[in-house]
C-alpha cells in the first residue's frame, strides 16, 4: 500500500543565509485585502512624517576665508575637490572628505572674480580685478618652491567672469566685452560685442560645445556662436540677469537668476517666452547651478537662503538656510548631484545633502524601501493632509514676513490689473501672461 | 540742332566759371544774360519795382536755379527742364569718324552696365549675420529634441549616462590568434577545411553565402512571416481538431456528422448545377458506396458488437439507440439512389438525397428517446393515431393504409429486436411506396406545391402551437406527441419537405421559439393564408381546430398588448389636453390656435417626463438611503433546528433585532424642492482630495491610481519592483558628465570648435586687427 505523506519543497520556506527574512507565503487576492487604500495612505502619512524628521541637510562648513567667497569651481575629475575664490583675492582648495583646506594661493589683488577648471582637471583660471587672467596647476607646488602661475595675461579692462571650453584648451572670459582665449596664446583669437555695458558672466554651453551665454548689466542675456564668431540673439528682461547656466542634458535649454526675485527658464530657440518662470525667492538671485541630472537647479539668494526648484516647476521644492548664513554669493551643485554647495558673504563654503533627509550608504532593503516610501509619497501627494506636512518648511522670520509682504503686493497688482481690465474697453487692456510679463524685448 | 544746342552748353560752361567766381552780382549776370528773354527779365523787374513802392522793401532775390543747372559743373544738362540728355545725343557728331572706334564701344559697354546698389550699413550686416548665425544654429539644436522629448518622458534615467562597455571582442578576433596545435585540434580543422567551412572572418559557408545573395532581406522576412503564419494556423488546426477528436459527447458527433452530410448535401447540390458530370461522379461514389454496405454487410446488426447489444438492448436505453443507428447507417448506405426523370429534378432529385442523408427512422428514434419511456411512447403515439385515424376520416390512404399497418405491427406480441427490424422494414416499404406515389401522381404534388411554402409554415406554426401546449400540460404530452408523429407521417404524401423541416422535436421548438420571437409580424402573414389553409386542414385534422381559439387569445393579447402602449404612450394624454384647450379655442382666435398647436406639439413631445415628479421620487429615494437601518442580528439555526426552508421564529426575530434610533431630521424636511446631501463628513473630508489634481482629467482616473496599491504586501515582489523603480537613479561616486551625442548615437562634429575658429579668418582678422589697432592706440 502506498503511503502518501504530506510533502514540502525546502525552497519554499528555507532561508539561504540567517540574515534573509523569513520567507510569508501571501495569497494577494484582493478580495482579501479591503484595507488596501487606507493602509498605504497611513503609511504614506508616515513616510511623509519621517521625511521631514530627518531633514537635516547641513552637513559641514568649510571656513579659512578671510574675506566673502565670491566663486566657487568644482573639479572635473575627483568628486572631493573644490576651488573657492574670496573677496580679497585669495583661492583655497578643499577636500571635501576631510572638510579641510588643502591649498591657499593668493591669486590676485582685490576681488577674485571668477574661477574655472581646465576640462582635464590639470590647471585651473583664475581671474581678478587687477585685469589679470592667471593660469594655475592643480598639484601644489613642490616643496620650498614659489607660488607662482602657469601663465599670467594682463588684460586691458577688468575681466568679471571666466569659463572653460568643455573639450578643447579654449576659454572665455567677459568684462567689456566676450573674449574667446585660446590657452597658448596672449591675445584673444576672438571677441565678440554687442552693446556697451560690462558684461557680468559668461558660460560655454556643455552639450553643443561652441555656444555660450552672458549677461550684461542693460539687462539683457547675450547668446553667442563661437565658431562663427558673432552673437547670436539677445533678449531683454525687466531687471539685470547676475548669471546663467546651462542645463547639462538638454542642450537649448539655460536659467537666468535674476535681480527681481526670480529665476527664468529660456528655450534659447525662443527666447520670446521663457519656458518657466520660477519664483519663490524674496531678493535678488545671484547664482545658479544645474543638477548633473538636469532635472533641478540650485540658486542662492541675496535673501541668505538657497533654493532648489525641479526644472519643470515654478516653486521651490526646498530651501536652505541657517542663522549664520549671509547673503549668498555662489552656489554649486556637485558632480554626482548628492550634495550642494554655497559660498556666502560670511567667508564660508557650506555643504548640504541635494536631498533633505535622504540616507547616505544604504542596503538594499534599505534602498527598496525608500523607493516604496518615495512612491508613497508621491502617489498621495495630492491628499490635503500629506500635502500640508510635506510643504511646511521652517524659515526665518525675515523671509517669512518678506514672503507675506510680497503676497500682499502681488495681490494688490493683480487686482488692480484685472480692475484695470474690467472697467476698460474690451480687448484694450491685454491681459498679458506672468510668464510674458518678464520679457521686454528679443533683440536679433 | 544738336550742334546749336551744344554749342549752348559749352557756353554755358564757360559762363559757370566766371559765375563761380562772382556769385549774387546781379547787375552783371543781368547784363550778360542779353538774350532772347530778355523782355520777359525787363517785365519782372517793373513788377518788382512797383511791388516795392509801398514803403516796405520787399524785395526779393531772384532766383538763379535754372542757370545754374545748367552750368553745373557734374550735371550736363539738356536745355528745359523737361528733356533729358541722352548719351546717343552726344554720340552722334561721332558716329562719322572712324578713329573714336574703341571709345564708342567703351560707351557701349558701359550703357549694357548696370549699377552697383549701395552697400548696407554694417549694423544691418551685422543683424543679418546674426540672423543666419542663430537659424544655423537653432537647426543644430534642434537635433536634441527627440532626446530631450525621451529623456523627459523616461520611466527611469540611470546616471552617468555613458555605460562601460564589456569587452567582448568578435570571435574572428579571437580565431585569428590561434592555431590549431594538439591532434584533435588539428583533425577537426581538417574537417571544416574538407566541408568548406570557413574558420575565420565572415563565418559563412559558400552555401549560405549563395543563399543570402539569392534572397534580399525583405523577402526572407516575408517569407519567414509567411511559413510562421502557415505553421501556426497548422497547429491552431491540429490542436482544433484534436480537442474535437476527445469530446466524448455523443450528441454532439451527431450533430457534427448531419453537418457534414448537409454540407456535403448543399455541395453537391451546387456541383449537379455547375458541373453536372462532376455531380454524376459523384452519385456513382455514392453507389458505389452502397454496393460496398450491401456486400459487407456491415451495419447489419449481425456483428459480434451487434449481437451483443441486441442482447444489452433489453436492458440498456444506450445499447439500443446504438443499434438502430446502426440500422439507419446500413439503410442510409444501402438506398439506392434514384435517378430523376428531367422534369421532376427539382423536387424527386433533391428528396432523395435528403432523405438519403437523413431518414425517418433516425429521427423518430431520437425523438423517442427524449421521452420518458419510448417504448410505452409507441404504443400511445398508435393509439392516438388510431384516434387521428378515426377522426380524420379523409386522410390520405396511404397514410391510412401505413397507420393501420402499424398498429397491426405493434399489436403482436414480439420480440422488442424484431420490433425494430420489423419498424426499419415497414419505413422502407413506406417509402417505397411514397415514392411510388409520388412517380404515379406528380399533378397532385405540384398542385400541393402552389400553395406551396406559406402552408408548410401554417402547419408548422400550428404544430408548434401544440407543443407548447404539451409542454405546459404534462399529462397530455403523450398524446400532443403522438401528434407530431402523425402529423409527420401524414406529412410525407403531400409534401416530402416536410420530414426534413420535422426532423426533431429539438428543431420543432426552436422553430417554435422563432415563432414566438416573430409573432407579430408573421400573424399578419398567416392571416392570409388562412383560408387555404383552413378548406385543408380543418378538414383533415380536427387536432389542430383547437389552435383557433388559442390564436384568437393571441390576437387578443395582442391587442391589450397595443392597448396597454398606447395607454402608456403620450399621444393619448395629451388627447386629454385638447379637449380642455377646445373651451379655450373657442374664445381665443385662430393665431392663438397655432402657437397652441406648436406648444401642444412640445408637450407631446415633453409628455414623457415628469420633471416634477422625478425629483420627488429622488428625494424620497434619498430620504429613504438617508434614513438609519434596522439591524437583524437573528442567527438562523441558532438555538433551534435549521436547514432549507426553515425561518427563525417571529419571536427570535424580534428579540434579536436592533432598532435603529430615529435620527436627527433631515434640514431639508420643510424644503419641498431641495435635497440636501448629509452625508458629508467633515473629520473625513481632511484626508479627501477636494480639487482633482493636475494631470489626471477625470475622477475615475484619479480614483484608479489610488485604489491600486504598490506595497509588497499586496503585490508580488517582482511587481513590487516595478512599482517603485525609481525616476532618476544616480550612483553616488560618480561623476555625471553632461549628455554627449555620442551618449544618443549621434554622431559629433569632427571638427573642433578652435579649428573652426581658425579656418574661418575672415571675420576674425579684421576683428583682430582692430583689437590690435585699439591696444596699439591705448
Amino acid at each position: 500500500m502506498k503511503v502518501k505523506m504530506l510533502s514540502r519543497n525546502p525552497d519554499n520556506y528555507v532561508r539561504e543565509t540567517k540574515l534573509d527574512l523569513q520567507r510569508v507565503p501571501r495569497n494577494y487576492d484582493p478580495a482579501l485585502h479591503p484595507f488596501e487604500v487606507p493602509r498605504e495612505y497611513i503609511r504614506a502619512l508616515n513616510a511623509t512624517k519621517l521625511e521631514r524628521v530627518f531633514a537635516k541637510p547641513f552637513l559641514a562648513s568649510l571656513d579659512g576665508h578671510r574675506d566673502g567667497v565670491n566663486c566657487l569651481a568644482k573639479h572635473p575629475e575627483k568628486l572631493a575637490t573644490v576651488l573657492s575664490g574670496a573677496c580679497d583675492g585669495e583661492v583655497r582648495i578643499w577636500n571635501l572628505t576631510q572638510r579641510n583646506c588643502i591649498r591657499t594661493i593668493q591669486a590676485h589683488e582685490g576681488f577674485v572674480r571668477g574661477i574655472c577648471t581646465r576640462f582635464c582637471g590639470t590647471s585651473f583660471f583664475t581671474v581678478g580685478d587687477d585685469k589679470t587672467v592667471k593660469q594655475w596647476k592643480m598639484d601644489g607646488p613642490g616643496y620650498g618652491d614659489e607660488e607662482e602661475p602657469l601663465h599670467t595675461i594682463l588684460g586691458k579692462t577688468v575681466y568679471t567672469g571666466i569659463d572653460h571650453h568643455w573639450k578643447e584648451a579654449v576659454f572665455a572670459t567677459c568684462g567689456q566685452q566676450v573674449d574667446i582665449w585660446d590657452e597658448q596664446r596672449t591675445n584673444p583669437i576672438c571677441s565678440m560685442t554687442w552693446g556697451f555695458d560690462s558684461i557680468s558672466s559668461v558660460k560655454f554651453n556643455p552639450i553643443e560645445t561652441f555656444l555660450l551665454g552672458s549677461c550684461a548689466s542693460d539687462r539683457n542675456i547675450v547668446l553667442y556662436d563661437m565658431r562663427q564668431a558673432t552673437p547670436l540673439k539677445k533678449v531683454i528682461l525687466d531687471m539685470r540677469t547676475n548669471t546663467i547656466c546651462w542645463n547639462p542634458m538638454e542642450a537649448f535649454i539655460f536659467t537666468a537668476a535674476n535681480e527681481d526675485y526670480n529665476l527664468y527658464t529660456f528655450d534659447m530657440r525662443a527666447l520670446d517666452t521663457p519656458v518657466m518662470v520660477h519664483m519663490d525667492h524674496v531678493s535678488a538671485v545671484l547664482d545658479v547651478d544645474y543638477s548633473p541630472t538636469g532635472k533641478e537647479f540650485v540658486s542662492a539668494s541675496f535673501d541668505k537662503s538657497i533654493r532648489i526648484f525641479p526644472v519643470d516647476k515654478s516653486r521651490s521644492r526646498e530651501v536652505y538656510h541657517t542663522k549664520r548664513m549671509q547673503h549668498v554669493i555662489c552656489v554649486k551643485w556637485t558632480s554626482d548631484s548628492k550634495y550642494i554647495m554655497c559660498g556666502s558673504d560670511e567667508m564660508n563654503i557650506r555643504l548640504w545633502k541635494a536631498n533633505a533627509s535622504e540616507k547616505l550608504g544604504l542596503t538594499s532593503r534599505e534602498k527598496a524601501a525608500k523607493d516604496y516610501n518615495q512612491k508613497l509619497k508621491e502617489k498621495f501627494q495630492h491628499y490635503p493632509h500629506i500635502k500640508r506636512i510635506a510643504r511646511h518648511r521652517h524659515l526665518p522670520k525675515s523671509i517669512y514676513s518678506q514672503i507675506q509682504e510680497q503676497r500682499i503686493m502681488k495681490e494688490a497688482r493683480r487686482r488692480k490689473e484685472v480692475n484695470r481690465i474690467k472697467h476698460s474697453k474690451p480687448g484694450s487692456v491685454p491681459l498679458v501672461s506672468e510668464k510674458k510679463k518678464h520679457v521686454v524685448a528679443v533683440v536679433k | 540742332m544738336t550742334a546749336n544746342r551744344l554749342a549752348e552748353s559749352l557756353l554755358a560752361l564757360s559762363q559757370q566759371e566766371e559765375l563761380a567766381d562772382l556769385p549774387k552780382d546781379y547787375l552783371l549776370s543781368e547784363s550778360e544774360d542779353e538774350g532772347d528773354n530778355d523782355g520777359e527779365r525787363k517785365h519782372q523787374k517793373l513788377l518788382e519795382a512797383i511791388s516795392s513802392l509801398d514803403g516796405k522793401n520787399r524785395r526779393k532775390l531772384a532766383e538763379r536755379s535754372e542757370a545754374s543747372l545748367k552750368v553745373s559743373e557734374f550735371n550736363v544738362s539738356s536745355e528745359g527742364s523737361g528733356e533729358k540728355l541722352v548719351l546717343a545725343d552726344l554720340l552722334e557728331p561721332v558716329k562719322t569718324s572712324s578713329s573714336l572706334a574703341t571709345v564708342k564701344k567703351q560707351l557701349s559697354r558701359v550703357k549694357s552696365k548696370k549699377t552697383v546698389e549701395l552697400p548696407l550699413n554694417k549694423e544691418e550686416i551685422e543683424r543679418i549675420h546674426r540672423e543666419v548665425a542663430f537659424n544655423k544654429t537653432a537647426q543644430v539644436l534642434s537635433k536634441w529634441d527627440p532626446v530631450v522629448l525621451k529623456n523627459r518622458q523616461a520611466e527611469q534615467l540611470v546616471f552617468p549616462l555613458e555605460k562601460e562597455e564589456p569587452a567582448i571582442a568578435p570571435i574572428e578576433h579571437v580565431l585569428s590568434g590561434w592555431k590549431a596545435r594538439t591532434p584533435l585540434e588539428q583533425e577537426i580543422f581538417n574537417l571544416l577545411h574538407k566541408n568548406k567551412q570557413p574558420v575565420t572572418d565572415p563565418l559563412l559557408t559558400p552555401v549560405e553565402k549563395a543563399s543570402l545573395r539569392a534572397m534580399s532581406l525583405e523577402e526572407a522576412k516575408m517569407r519567414r512571416a509567411e511559413l510562421q503564419r502557415a505553421r501556426a494556423l497548422q497547429s491552431y488546426y491540429e490542436a482544433k481538431a484534436r480537442r474535437e477528436k476527445k469530446i466524448k459527447s455523443k450528441k454532439y458527433h451527431k450533430v457534427v456528422k448531419k453537418g457534414k452530410a448537409k454540407k456535403a448535401l448543399k455541395e453537391f447540390e451546387q456541383l449537379r448545377k455547375v458541373n453536372p458530370a462532376a455531380a454524376l461522379e459523384e452519385l456513382e461514389k455514392i453507389e458505389k458506396a452502397r454496393m460496398m454496405e450491401r456486400m459487407s454487410l456491415k451495419h447489419q446488426n449481425s456483428g459480434k458488437w451487434a449481437k451483443s447489444k441486441a442482447i444489452m438492448a433489453k436492458y440498456d436505453l444506450e445499447a439500443r439507440q446504438a443499434m438502430q443507428e446502426q440500422l439507419s447507417k446500413n439503410k442510409e448506405l444501402t438506398q439506392k439512389l434514384q435517378v430523376a426523370s428531367e422534369s421532376e429534378e427539382e423536387e424527386g432529385g433533391t428528396e432523395d438525397v435528403e432523405e438519403l442523408l437523413v431518414p425517418d427512422v433516425v429521427n423518430e428514434v431520437q425523438m423517442n428517446a427524449d421521452g420518458p419511456n419510448p417504448w410505452m411512447l409507441r404504443s400511445c403515439t398508435s393509439d392516438t393515431k388510431e384516434a387521428a385515424t378515426q377522426e380524420d376520416p379523409e386522410q390520405l390512404p396511404e397514410l391510412e393504409a401505413h397507420g393501420v399497418s402499424e398498429s397491426e405491427g405493434e399489436e403482436r406480441p414480439v420480440a422488442e429486436e424484431e420490433i425494430l427490424l420489423r419498424e426499419f422494414e415497414e419505413r422502407r416499404s413506406l417509402r417505397k411506396r411514397s415514392e411510388l406515389s409520388q412517380d404515379a401522381e406528380p399533378a397532385g404534388s405540384q398542385e400541393t406545391k402552389d400553395s406551396g411554402s406559406q402552408e408548410v409554415l401554417s402547419e408548422l406554426r400550428v404544430l408548434s402551437q401544440k407543443l407548447k401546449e404539451n409542454h405546459q400540460s404534462r399529462k397530455q404530452k403523450a398524446s400532443s406527441e403522438g401528434t407530431i408523429p402523425q402529423v409527420q407521417r401524414e406529412e410525407p404524401a403531400p409534401e416530402e419537405e416536410e420530414p426534413l423541416l420535422l426532423q426533431r422535436p429539438e428543431r420543432v421548438q426552436t422553430l417554435e421559439e422563432l415563432e414566438e420571437l416573430g409573432k407579430e409580424e408573421c400573424f399578419q402573414n398567416k392571416e392570409l393564408p388562412r383560408p387555404v389553409l383552413e378548406g385543408q386542414q380543418s378538414e383533415r385534422t380536427p387536432n389542430n381546430r383547437p389552435d383557433a381559439p388559442k390564436e384568437k387569445k393571441k390576437k387578443e393579447q395582442m391587442i391589450d398588448l397595443q392597448n396597454l402602449l398606447t395607454t402608456q404612450s403620450p399621444s393619448v394624454k395629451s388627447l386629454a389636453v385638447p379637449t380642455i384647450e377646445e373651451l379655450l379655442s373657442l374664445v381665443s382666435s385662430q393665431e392663438d390656435e397655432e402657437e397652441r398647436n406648436h406648444r401642444q406639439m412640445i408637450k407631446e413631445a415633453f409628455a414623457g417626463d415628469d420633471v416634477i415628479r422625478d425629483f420627488l421620487k429622488e428625494k424620497r429615494e434619498a430620504v429613504e438611503a438617508s434614513k438609519p437601518k434596522d439591524v437583524d442580528l437573528t442567527l438562523p439555526g441558532w438555538g433551534e433546528w435549521g436547514g432549507v426552508g426553515l425561518k427563525p421564529s417571529a419571536k427570535k426575530r424580534r428579540r434579536f433585532l436592533i432598532k435603529a434610533p430615529e435620527g436627527p431630521p433631515r434640514k431639508d424636511k420643510n424644503l419641498p424642492n431641495v435635497i440636501i446631501n448629509e452625508k458629508r463628513n467633515i473629520h473625513a473630508a481632511a484626508h479627501q482630495v477636494r480639487v482633482l489634481p493636475y494631470p489626471f482629467t477625470h475622477h475615475w482616473q484619479f480614483e484608479r491610481t489610488i485604489q491600486t496599491p504598490i506595497g509588497s504586501t499586496w503585490n508580488t515582489q517582482r511587481a513590487f519592483q516595478k512599482l517603485t523603480t525609481p525616476k532618476v537613479v544616480t550612483k553616488p561616486g560618480h561623476i555625471i558628465n553632461p549628455i554627449k551625442a555620442e551618449d544618443v548615437g549621434y554622431r559629433s562634429s569632427s571638427r573642433s570648435d578652435l579649428s573652426v575658429i581658425q579656418r574661418n579668418p575672415k571675420r576674425i582678422t579684421t576683428r583682430h586687427k582692430k583689437q590690435l589697432k585699439k591696444c596699439s592706440v591705448d
